[in-house]
Order: C-alpha cells, then sequence, then structure tokens
C-alpha cells in the first residue's frame, strides 16, 4: 500500500488501509525519539509553517517537535501575535505564507472545513490540527496507534468515549478512526451533549455509565468545551463531575487492564479525578509521547506525495476515491471559513 | 532469468562470509552486526549464527532502517514504506559490519552510514554484502563479498530469501 495524499484534511476520508499505513510508519518514527541525537534528515530544506488560530499548546509544540526531529525548518504563527487581529483573511494570511515558499501549513481553526478551505488555495499540503467541532485527525492517530501499541489490536475492543460529544472533534476523528478499524465504539455523556444522530456513524449510545465502564477496553475521556458552547447545556460544573466524571469510585468498576485516555488538557476533579489522571492505567502522557511520532510519520507521508508531484506525477492519479460524506452535528457549527 | 546462486551456493557464501570476518575481527569481542532492512537483516541474522558456531560467541545483531536518510526520497518512483530501526545494545567503540544484500550505487551505504553514526560512534564501521554487481556512483567498497557479479544497468539482480520470500536464491533478470 502507497499513501497517495497531498493533505491529511480528516479520518472521514481515509480507508482502514490508509490509517493502519499512518500508524506503521509512526511505530518507526518512534525510536527517533529515543535516540541521543533525536533528527534523521528526511524533510530536510522543507518548510513547515504552523498556523494556530486557536489556543493550543499540545498539539503546536507536538507538530513542531515532528517537523524539526525530520529536520525541516518551522516558523509558528498565533492568532494574538500576526495580522489577523487587524483584520486580514485566512485566506490572505495562508497566501503570504505559501509566497515565502512554505511546503507544509499546520492548521488549527474554529471553523469546520477551514483545512479544506486552504487545501482548495494553496500549493502547500496542509495538515488539519483541529477544525471546529469537525476532525482533529493526527490525535485520532496518536490514540488509535496508543490503543494498539498498549493493547496490540484495535479490532474487536469495547471503547468507550465518555463527555462531550457534540463540540468534539476528538471524539469525530475517533469514531471514524476506530470504528473503520474495527472496535465497537460506545458514547456516553449529557444527552444534550451527546446527539442521538451520531448513531448513523455506527456507535452505540448509552445513558447507563457504570455499564458501560464495566466493559470498557478503553475509557476515552473527553474535556467539557465550554468555548463552544452557546448555551447551557448542563446545569453546572459540578453536577457533571458527579453524573459523567471519572472518579475513583467509577475506576473501581473498570477491568484491570483498562486504558484510561485523554487528548488534554486535562481538567482534574471535573472530568477525572486527579488520583485516576496519575494512575497507571492512564495513558496520558504517553499520548503525547505518540502524538510526536504520529505527527512524524503524517509530514513524512505527505511529503513523498510531495516529492513525486515535484517529478511530475500528475496529482489527480495520487488522489483516491472521494468520499463526500459529512458528520452529521455538524451543519450548525460550521462558520464562514474566511471569518 | 538466471540464477546466480541456488541455496547452496548461498549457504557456502555465507559460511566463508562468516570466517572472513571472525578472521578480521579478532578477538571478537566488540563486534556487531547491523542488517539493513529487509533482506541485509536476514543475511545479518545467518552470519551471526555461523560466527557463533565458529566461535561459540554470539555477536549482537541489530536492524537498521535508511528510509529516512536517502538522498534520492524526491527521485524514487513511490515513497519508501519505512520499516524499524532496532538496534538493541550500545554501538559506541564497537567493531560494527552493516550487512545487505546488493551493493550497487553505494548510495544505500552511504545513508546507512549517517544513520548508524546517529545512533552512536562505532569504533570501525565494515561493510559485507551478498552482491557486488558494481556502478559505484560514491567512494565505497565493501569488506567482505559474497559475489562479484558485473552486470549492465539494464539488469537486475533479485535476491531471494527463505524468510521473507519462501526460497534461497539470487537471480539476474533483464529488465
Amino acid at each position: 500500500m502507497t499513501w497517495t495524499r497531498k493533505h491529511l484534511l480528516t479520518i472521514e476520508e481515509l480507508s482502514a488501509e490508509e490509517i493502519m499505513l499512518a500508524l506503521d510508519t509512526a511505530a518507526s518514527f518512534k525510536e527517533v525519539s529515543t535516540r541521543t541525537i533525536k533528527k534523521v534528515p528526511a524533510l530536510r530544506g522543507k518548510t513547515v509553517v504552523s498556523l494556530f488560530l486557536e489556543p493550543s499548546t499540545r498539539t503546536r509544540v507536538s507538530f513542531e517537535l515532528a517537523a524539526k526531529r525530520l529536520s525541516a525548518d518551522t516558523l509558528s504563527i498565533t492568532a494574538q501575535a500576526s495580522s489577523i487581529t487587524k483584520g486580514e483573511t485566512l485566506k490572505d494570511t495562508a497566501r503570504n505564507i505559501e509566497a515565502m515558499n512554505a511546503d507544509f501549513v499546520v492548521l488549527r481553526h474554529s471553523a469546520a472545513g477551514s483545512p479544506k478551505f486552504l487545501a482548495d488555495r494553496l500549493n502547500a499540503s496542509i495538515l488539519n490540527a483541529g477544525d471546529g467541532a469537525h476532525e482533529h485527525p493526527t490525535q485520532a492517530l496518536l490514540d488509535a496507534f496508543t490503543i494498539r501499541e498498549k493493547l496490540g489490536r484495535i479490532a474487536g475492543l469495547n471503547i468507550l468515549i465518555l463527555g462531550d460529544i457534540l463540540f468534539s472533534r476528538v471524539a469525530r476523528s475517533n469514531i471514524w478512526a476506530l470504528t473503520k478499524l474495527g472496535a465497537r465504539v460506545t458514547l456516553c455523556g449529557p444527552t444534550t451533549l451527546v446527539p442521538a444522530v451520531f448513531r448513523e456513524l455506527g456507535v452505540t449510545i448509552t445513558t447507563r455509565l457504570d455499564d458501560a465502564l464495566c466493559e470498557a477496553d478503553v475509557v476515552n475521556l473527553l474535556r467539557i468545551q465550554h468555548e463552544r458552547q452557546r448555551k447551557t447545556l448542563f446545569p453546572s460544573t459540578g453536577e457533571y463531575s458527579r453524573l459523567f466524571g471519572l472518579s475513583r469510585e467509577r475506576f473501581r468498576l473498570t477491568k484491570p487492564d483498562v486504558l484510561i485516555m485523554h487528548p488534554g488538557p486535562i481538567n482534574r476533579g471535573v472530568e477525572i479525578a486527579s488520583e485516576v489522571a496519575d494512575c497507571p492505567r492512564s495513558v496520558i502522557l504517553e499520548q503525547v509521547t505518540n502524538g510526536v511520532a504520529v505527527r512524524m510519520a503524517a509530514l513524512f507521508l505527505l511529503n513523498g506525495v510531495q516529492n513525486r508531484i515535484a517529478q511530475g506525477v500528475p496529482p489527480e492519479t495520487l488522489q483516491p476515491r472521494e468520499n463526500s460524506v459529512s458528520p452529521p452535528g455538524e451543519s450548525d457549527l460550521v462558520a464562514d471559513a474566511t471569518a | 532469468m538466471t540464477i546466480i546462486l541456488n541455496a547452496e551456493a548461498m549457504q557456502r557464501v555465507l559460511s566463508r562470509m562468516a570466517h572472513e570476518i571472525v578472521e578480521q575481527n579478532d578477538p571478537i569481542e566488540g563486534l556487531i552486526l547491523i542488517g539493513l532492512q529487509t533482506r541485509g537483516v536476514f543475511l545479518a541474522r545467518r552470519l551471526a549464527s555461523r560466527i557463533r558456531e565458529a566461535t561459540g560467541r554470539d555477536p549482537p545483531t541489530g536492524s537498521l532502517d535508511i528510509s529516512m536518510y536517502r538522498d534520492d526520497l524526491n527521485l524514487r518512483g513511490s515513497p519508501p514504506t519505512v520499516k524499524h530501526t532496532d538496534i538493541a545494545f550500545a554501538v559506541d567503540d564497537k567493531s560494527a559490519v552493516l550487512v545487505d544484500d546488493v551493493l550497487f550505487t553505494g548510495r544505500s551505504v552511504r545513508a546507512a552510514l549517517d544513520a548508524l553514526t546517529d545512533i552512536g560512534r562505532p569504533r570501525r564501521i565494515q561493510l559485507a554484502v551478498l552482491i557486488d554487481r558494481g556502478h559505484r556512483e560514491l567512494p565505497i567498497r565493501p569488506d567482505y563479498v559474497g559475489k562479484n557479479m558485473p552486470t549492465s544497468c539494464r539488469e537486475q539482480i533479485q535476491v531471494r530469501m527463505k524468510e521473507e520470500d519462501g526460497v534461497d536464491e539470487v537471480a539476474i533478470e533483464k529488465l
């Protein structure tokens, strides 16, 4: 199997084989970060621009480290420190970056579909680092990588995603990746934050949290995305914590070899008790480690396609079939991508 | 297609190479074998087992993937599949033998030298190849050669090994 995509925009459009290729490639790149000299020359001379128009610590640093460990030159633009505060549109910002011959643009934006918007307009390869509540493909890849590394497989596992599903791009990308790889995914959370329409993605929705915890091989916890909620969707943080937080008592219900995952940032005492976040079954920091390997793999694979285009392989022969099903629950969240 | 080494001949060649390696690396302590993915890894393991038979010592064997180090990443038809680098021991101050199936332009070996020296600083690096087919583009020469096989650029050398291909043989093919 050969990687043929110039951009990494969504998990939805990837096949199970493409996801597995990315995970296998990441496994090889993980070794690089364990060396004394944590650098290989694979992207020497290439430029990676991180355009982060929403706050981020982990993803931005992780992409930047990944690019640096591949010997690429990197620069980072954040909303507060850029001309976007002076009214420049996303398209104009990106075109200016491209005029400086960037090869990769890593984009985080509050508008769903903004990476696709750039991919249609720029020559650079676009990597989606989170677009609104739509997708966060590298997070799903690193979650799948961590599960496979820890439990040896993904197919057949019971994976519980608990929390704010409605506003979570991590949930959407995880659902796409894990169901494609054959896992049984269950969603649980306040009914206002777990829309029934998600059943169409092939997942189970439950309100019986304790039963779901007993059966789960993996519990992936999500933070409440206060910044995306325009109205009150549950009474209080305290009540959320009581009803859906992974407390010490609830943790006792889980299997002895359960994996506790969280994409971060964690809110201790809200969706996860401190003791649970720091317990041996928690792989939250290993997810961070694996994030660098997965992003190195993504950059490496896209770079291979760029090189083939530069040799004159027509891009259309590289692009696999289009898959145009849009994720449910997204329509009311799509903002103007140029905003 | 012409077979230039059959299974039996490959066995004999590997035994000879193992003895040459032992002869050149006396004392045998400090010898490590590093196979280049994929078939170099199998060759390194086979050489190691013959060295054990000859000396009673088991030289540590590792695998090296050079796809992140190639200088022709932008020239190759399709991006390489990245395989594992697995060297579970320190290479510093060791006498390392790089093992590959075919020596051609020398560019894989150059990449392997970069990859290995990023991992550590061996005291000495030697090169063992099953087939030397000529056409070097870099000043690189092997220390141990299974078979010298003058070729034209329009020919292809196919090394097949039991571990990967189910059969031990080396064939030459016109493209």
